[in-house]
């Protein structure tokens, strides 16, 4: 019962998102200033974790295929799919859950418990447009930037895998990368990650904006967000892969 | 003026306020005073819309704000000014883009006119050069001046304070306590302060609501308490030796 009270609170919460924004020029620099808070201080952590998990990626690829009668290429091949299918749509969009997730819940919370959300309210400013709006648009668009250049870094990390640990040559690697490439799995990647910036940008901003206390609250607010946005994300994942590719 | 008529607001079945009415006068300092849990914060959301009651009015010049749409809420809440216990000022931003938010959000001024009328109030609450400080970078008696100059900055018919003096040393309490006066009288506001200090009480006291367990115990200014009958009142007001001496003295 209370997970579907919760449900419906949330819905509520989502639709008051969608209300008209007091000045749509206040709206559009909160906007540029959540994509530089939440989407650009997140580029050097997507390229390092992208980068090592591609090499893994094919590191794993070719100890699997090793004394096998299977081409090289493919090393780049199965590289090229678990890095744009699975691991850049959804682990990088999990970390990014626990990183952005765990900003923004924390940040609106404590502004709920130092009754900043109060004085937005007394002033006449609808704080779910004011505060989450620009906080999911900004995702919204800024994640299917940031998964593309996960996708680039992933498979370029696999590919100097590949080569400097002698298991494929550079070549063998880019064929493999170019094999067989149906460009419908990109999209589907990419509806993918339009789909997760929501759900971390809202659900984690609903348990910041509901928090109640002080900063202990706070903190559990932030751990909620986390652990809610993953599971969200791992069940949509399923639900939208039978959709697109079942 | 505000009236309050007959409120009633309950949480989880329990009756935190029981019957309260009330007239707040425009440019007087109205004060609303009784101990930690008396009602006297959920009184003060009830009258800002952010807690609705169960019965009741609450009468902004005439008009209802319990029975009125969001729409004409959100547009009285453009004449409402409120100083948080906190001072709640935006961490994000410095003492003047604070200052500057209602400005920005509201009204149709140039950049210049705006930064004026920031600069302006910054002046009459006595912070000068503080600008591109930010909250964490300031005092408290600071940021309640500067959550003064953001409740002022539109030019509010109303005023409304939650112990504003809360935290602050005995000087700086006094100062926040005459600036709320002066700007009362000098703006011709409804002034609304939630306290529990006395000094208050005797300093700035033009109108005083007594509440004792959500209940209206007794209502007169700050002359009268000293003569009042009522045995809560004068527990409350006179718990201290000071004060006790203060009285022994005035009799």
């Amino acid at each position: 019962m209370g997970l579907i009270a919760s449900f419906g609170k949330y819905l509520l919460f989502v639709g008051d998102v969608f209300r008209k924004p007091e000045r749509r020029s206040v709206m559009y620099r909160l906007v540029v200033k959540e994509i530089s808070e939440l989407g650009l201080k997140s580029v050097a952590f997507v390229i390092f974790v992208s980068l090592f998990v591609g090499a893994v990626v094919t590191l794993q690829t070719a100890s699997n295929m090793a004394g096998s009668w299977m081409p090289r290429y493919l090393i780049g091949y199965a590289t090229r799919d678990a890095v744009i299918l699975e691991f850049s749509p959804t682990i990088i969009s999990l970390l990014l859950a626990g990183k952005i997730g765990s900003n923004i819940a924390s940040g609106i919370g404590t502004m709920r418990v130092t009754e900043q959300i109060d004085a937005l309210e007394v002033m006449g400013i609808n704080p779910v447009t004011y505060l989450v709006r620009p906080k999911i648009f900004a995702l919204m668009f800024f994640n299917p930037l940031l998964i593309s250049m996960s996708m680039f870094v992933g498979v370029f990390g696999g590919l100097l895998a590949g080569v400097f640990s002698g298991e494929c040559t550079a070549a063998e690697f880019i064929t493999g990368i170019q094999y067989d490439f149906i460009p419908f799995k990109a999209v589907y990647a990419l509806v993918k990650t339009v789909l997760f910036a929501f759900i971390i940008a809202s659900v984690s901003s609903f348990h910041g904006f509901f928090t109640e206390g002080g900063a202990l609250e706070v903190g559990k607010s932030s751990t909620k967000a986390v652990v809610f946005s993953s599971v969200v994300i791992i069940v949509s994942n399923y639900l939208l892969t039978q959709l697109l590719l079942g | 003026m505000i009236e309050i008529k007959n409120i009633i607001k309950s949480f989880s079945g329990r009756e935190i306020l029981k019957d309260i009415s009330f007239s707040y006068k425009k440019g007087v300092t109205n004060l609303v005073i009784g101990q930690s849990g008396s009602g006297k914060t959920v009184l003060l959301k009830c009258l800002l819309g952010l807690h609705k009651p169960e019965q009741g009015s609450i009468l902004f010049d005439g008009e209802d704000i319990v029975t009125m749409s969001s729409n004409n809420l959100k547009r009285l809440r453009k004449e409402v000014g409120m100083v948080f216990q906190g001072g709640a000022l935006f961490d994000s931003m410095n003492i003047e883009q604070n200052v500057l938010f209602p400005l920005q959000m509201f009204s149709d001024m140039s950049k210049e006119e705006m930064l004026d009328r920031v600069n302006f109030c910054l002046k009459r609450v006595n912070l000068e050069n503080v600008n591109h400080l930010y909250p964490s970078e300031i005092s408290g008696g600071m940021k309640k001046r500067v959550a003064i100059a953001r409740a002022i900055v539109l030019n509010p018919k109303y005023l409304f304070c939650d112990e504003p003096n809360s935290g602050l040393d005995p000087y700086t309490a006094i100062l926040i306590d005459n600036l709320l006066k002066e700007l009362t009288y000098e703006y011709g506001m409804t002034t609304v302060i939630n306290t529990h200090d006395m000094n208050s009480v005797m300093e700035i006291g033009d109108r005083i609501l007594f509440i004792k367990e959500g209940k209206m115990a007794w209502k007169g200014t700050s002359t009268d308490i000293i003569k009042a009958a009522n045995q809560d009142l004068q527990d409350f007001v006179f718990s201290s030796e000071l004060f006790k001496t203060i009285k022994e003295k005035s009799k």
